[in-house]
């Protein structure tokens, strides 16, 4: 058959291709998502204090290293049955907050706005955000700009850094809020919260006033009837930093509600050889290869997951939005992929709010922030809504906390099987006999996978290892003094102080 | 004036190096200016057959940033040089391996044992793997191999210029767009950060370094204004270029070395057991045994970001 190929896919964050397979009539028989990527953070974090998990699982993703921190966070005060105080969790979910902003906005703007900005078949060289700059203008541009550095601003007063924030130790936080912080941080969230408004008013004019991208949302070809998971509150409100996990069939039924700790009686992994990402499914459902509908365990998750699964958002402008939302495409849950992009920018305009919310509370600024861990560590388990999918970080110490097994299911990885069929039923509603293949179809192939807003990065991770080391000790001669080797990360590395003469 | 051609490119990276590019926020603006970007995955539509259409040599700079390790990533860091004038080795990882060279404390077959068998939430009861090539109806499905060992950008083409960290920090992203802008470049082989080691530029406290015990972050609260290290915190600042801007630092935690080893450094993690092993107060034997104890996991703290780049290199196979 002849094989077109996209390599590599653009405008989202990591690796892959999609291969193409025509058939002799020239309509598509298969396609495939192919992730080219690994690295290995499961197997080469063995041996790894605890508490620098969260410091390096923040390198599985630069565009959302929060999302890592946090979970690895709370995995390491489940290791150490810890309980941070009460302004660590809100100073955390205050970060986190301004985490998913900046990640939505990037996502809305930066990659998926292009394509309905320019046009999904418009000119590659201009279908990216500097053409989106360049068409809505530099005002609107320059606010883009400004609330998304708001965001990065404030995850880089807590954490140190935005990228690969430093902040998260078992027991809490490793630095206070000040009240000239707070401030600060009050009024960008009070500028957040209109940008938020104002992103969901740009998506009306946009996109909803345009009848052809109205047509592409709820056509057939970017629809697909699948399970839900998403983090909810005590009142099945979407939180992104805590909650159970909820599972809802393709019909909007709650069909699992489970806690952290037993994630591993619900979710298994798949793997296929011609991709590196693997493929997790509900167990309870089963694996029936790529296929939808309620009999195949295949599930999505992300922003429209979230709030398919949730029965509303806990901040009164989001929930407004929200309602509309539902209201607009037909009732809970929505099955139309195009819809994740809505679905992220009621959001962001709930994280803005919730970020608000936090910023004006009374503790916010209490200096107490961190308590010392006491237990000895053993296992644990911590669980986050990543921007694009619920997180799960698991470790297993020994006695003095050195990681001993972690295992990772990341957020993209959930959206794995869902991915690729959204490529392939993209690809056969576009791609007929007589059809010349351009490049613009070929963009509309790739926009059934960018709603997702993936990250292959995250979704590959994984890695583990020994290290001989042998340290040899020379005299001011050359004579060696002293021969050292430490064959297991359980031994010692032992450095004698030989005396010189 | 013609505008400046610019490719960015990531290898086996976290996408942190690209995120930090658009954190100059709006200067990209300016970079839009005077630079046509003709790649940069995260942001922009063109392929790879775009670059291989080109001519050598015609592309002005090349931020390449990721470490080195399949064989996809090889080939397109050769693609890129050949068609470059300029290679910037861009971030930790690119520039001495990065938290991606953890991996070479292991090698392949037990990293795919790990994550596509053993792992607990894995169903693979026949043991399938990646392959490099998957025969199914219609032709064949390609990935490219994964190797063994982690490379740096330098390991595998020649190189121009060094930008580390991890990522690394905005105003020496600015630098580098200023030089181009301007057409001021530095030396071929200059490393865009500072000269010093990190312990010269941090403002804290430093009285005596002499220490008798080592703890580890999570175990006390340390005074804020003080050096860590003299508290007993390992801190890489010793041996780590500096030129970040000390954001750990300022966060309350130690330095883990992501800028590498500072000039006239061979290997990191050797400066850094020297460095620790000079300021231990004692001679007892025993006291020293126990300190050294403490540090767990010297192997992956003091070569947390450098394993690629270091003596070491890797794990023998």
């Amino acid at each position: 058959m002849k094989k077109v190929t996209i390599d590599p896919i653009t405008r989202l964050e990591g690796h892959g291709k999609i291969e193409i397979f025509l058939n002799d009539e020239g309509d598509v028989e298969d396609a495939y998502l192919q992730i080219p990527e690994l690295r290995g953070f499961e197997k080469f974090c063995e041996g790894r204090p605890v508490e620098e998990m969260p410091r390096i699982t923040t390198r599985i993703c630069g565009v959302c290293p929060g999302a890592h921190h946090m979970a690895s966070v709370k995995a390491t005060d489940a290791v150490y049955h810890v309980d941070p105080p009460s302004v660590a969790k809100k100073l955390r979910e205050l970060f986190y907050c301004a985490h998913m902003i900046h990640s939505h906005i990037a996502h809305f703007y930066a990659l998926a706005a292009p394509d309905f900005v320019l046009g999904p078949t418009s000119d590659p060289a201009q279908r990216n955000i500097l053409g989106v700059i360049a068409k809505v203008g530099l005002e609107v541009g320059g606010e883009v700009i400004k609330h998304r550095a708001y965001a990065q601003d404030i995850q880089a007063t807590i954490g140190g850094k935005a990228t690969h924030p430093v902040c998260g130790l078992p027991g809490g936080m490793s630095k206070a809020l000040t009240e000239e912080e707070r401030r600060d941080f009050e009024e960008k969230a009070k500028s957040l919260v209109e940008f938020g408004k104002f992103s969901l008013k740009l998506f009306d004019d946009l996109v909803l006033a345009n009848k052809e991208y109205v047509n592409l949302i709820v056509g057939d070809i970017y629809t697909m009837k699948s399970y839900y998971m998403g983090l909810v509150d005590a009142q099945n409100k979407v939180n992104f930093y805590d909650g159970e996990i909820r599972v809802v069939d393709p019909d909007g039924k709650e069909i699992a509600r489970f806690k952290p700790d037993d994630y591993l009686e619900y979710i298994a992994e798949h793997t296929e050889p011609w991709s590196y990402l693997k493929f997790p499914f509900l167990k309870k459902v089963g694996w029936k290869g790529l296929a939808e509908g309620k009999e195949s365990g295949v599930y999505r998750v992300n922003s429209l997951a979230r709030l398919n699964v949730a029965d509303g958002m806990a901040t009164p402008l989001a929930q407004e939005a929200y309602e509309r939302m539902y209201q607009t495409l037909g009732g809970k849950p929505v099955h139309a992929t195009l819809a994740f992009h809505w679905a992220r920018l009621v959001e962001l305009l709930y994280a803005a709010e919730r970020l608000l919310e936090l910023c004006q509370d009374d503790e916010i600024t209490d200096p107490n922030v961190r308590i010392i861990p006491t237990a000895t560590p053993d296992e644990g388990v911590g669980v986050v809504e990543a921007p694009r999918g619920t997180l799960f970080h698991h470790y297993q110490t020994d006695e003095k906390g050195l990681i001993t097994k972690a295992n990772m299911i990341v957020a993209t990885a959930h959206n794995s099987a869902a991915m690729n069929m959204s490529i392939k039923k993209a690809a056969q509603g576009l791609i007929h006999k007589g059809k010349v293949v351009t490049e613009g179809l070929l963009n509309m192939v790739e926009m059934a996978f960018r709603a997702y807003d993936p990250c292959m990065a995250c979704a590959t991770h994984t890695l583990p290892g020994q290290m001989p080391l042998e340290l040899v000790i020379y005299d001011s001669n050359g004579e060696v003094v002293e021969r050292l080797t430490h064959h297991t990360h359980s031994e010692p590395l032992g450095i004698k102080v030989a005396s010189v003469s | 004036m013609a505008k400046l051609k610019l490719a960015l490119y990531w290898a086996a990276s976290c996408g942190g190096c690209d995120v930090a590019v658009l954190d100059i926020n709006e200067k990209i603006l300016d970079v839009a200016e005077m630079a046509d970007i003709v790649l940069w995955p995260v942001a922009l539509d063109f392929k790879y057959h775009h670059i291989e259409a080109m001519e050598d040599k015609s592309i002005d700079v090349c931020l390449f940033n990721g470490a080195v390790r399949n064989s996809e990533q090889e080939k397109i860091a050769r693609l890129l040089r050949a068609k470059s004038k300029t290679m910037v080795v861009f971030g930790s990882c690119a520039c001495f391996g990065g938290i991606p060279a953890l991996g070479n404390f292991t090698d392949r077959a037990e990293i795919f044992e790990r994550a596509y068998v053993e792992a607990p939430s894995n169903d693979n009861p026949g043991r399938t793997f990646p392959e490099t090539v998957t025969q199914v109806d219609g032709g064949e499905l390609e990935l490219p191999e994964f190797y063994d060992t982690v490379l740096t950008l330098a390991q595998v083409v020649d190189v121009e210029y060094f930008m580390p960290g991890c990522p690394p920090p905005v105003d020496l992203i600015l630098k580098v767009v200023d030089a181009l802008a301007t057409g001021q470049l530095p030396p071929v082989g200059s490393v865009i950060a500072s000269d010093k080691a990190l312990c010269d530029e941090c403002d804290r406290k430093k009285e005596d370094k002499k220490i008798t015990k080592i703890w580890r972050p999570h175990e006390i609260i340390p005074d804020p204004e003080r050096c860590l290290l003299e508290q007993g915190i390992i801190c890489c600042g010793p041996a780590t270029r500096g030129g970040c801007g000390l954001r750990c630092i300022k966060a309350n935690m130690p330095c883990r070395g992501c800028f590498g080893p500072p000039p006239g450094v061979l290997d990191q993690g050797a400066k850094l057991v020297s460095a620790i092993a000079s300021i231990y107060q004692t001679n007892s034997e025993e006291e020293i045994a126990r300190m050294v104890e403490e540090i767990v996991d010297p192997a992956g703290t003091f070569y947390r970001f450098g394993l690629a780049d270091s003596m070491l290199k890797r794990k023998r196979l």
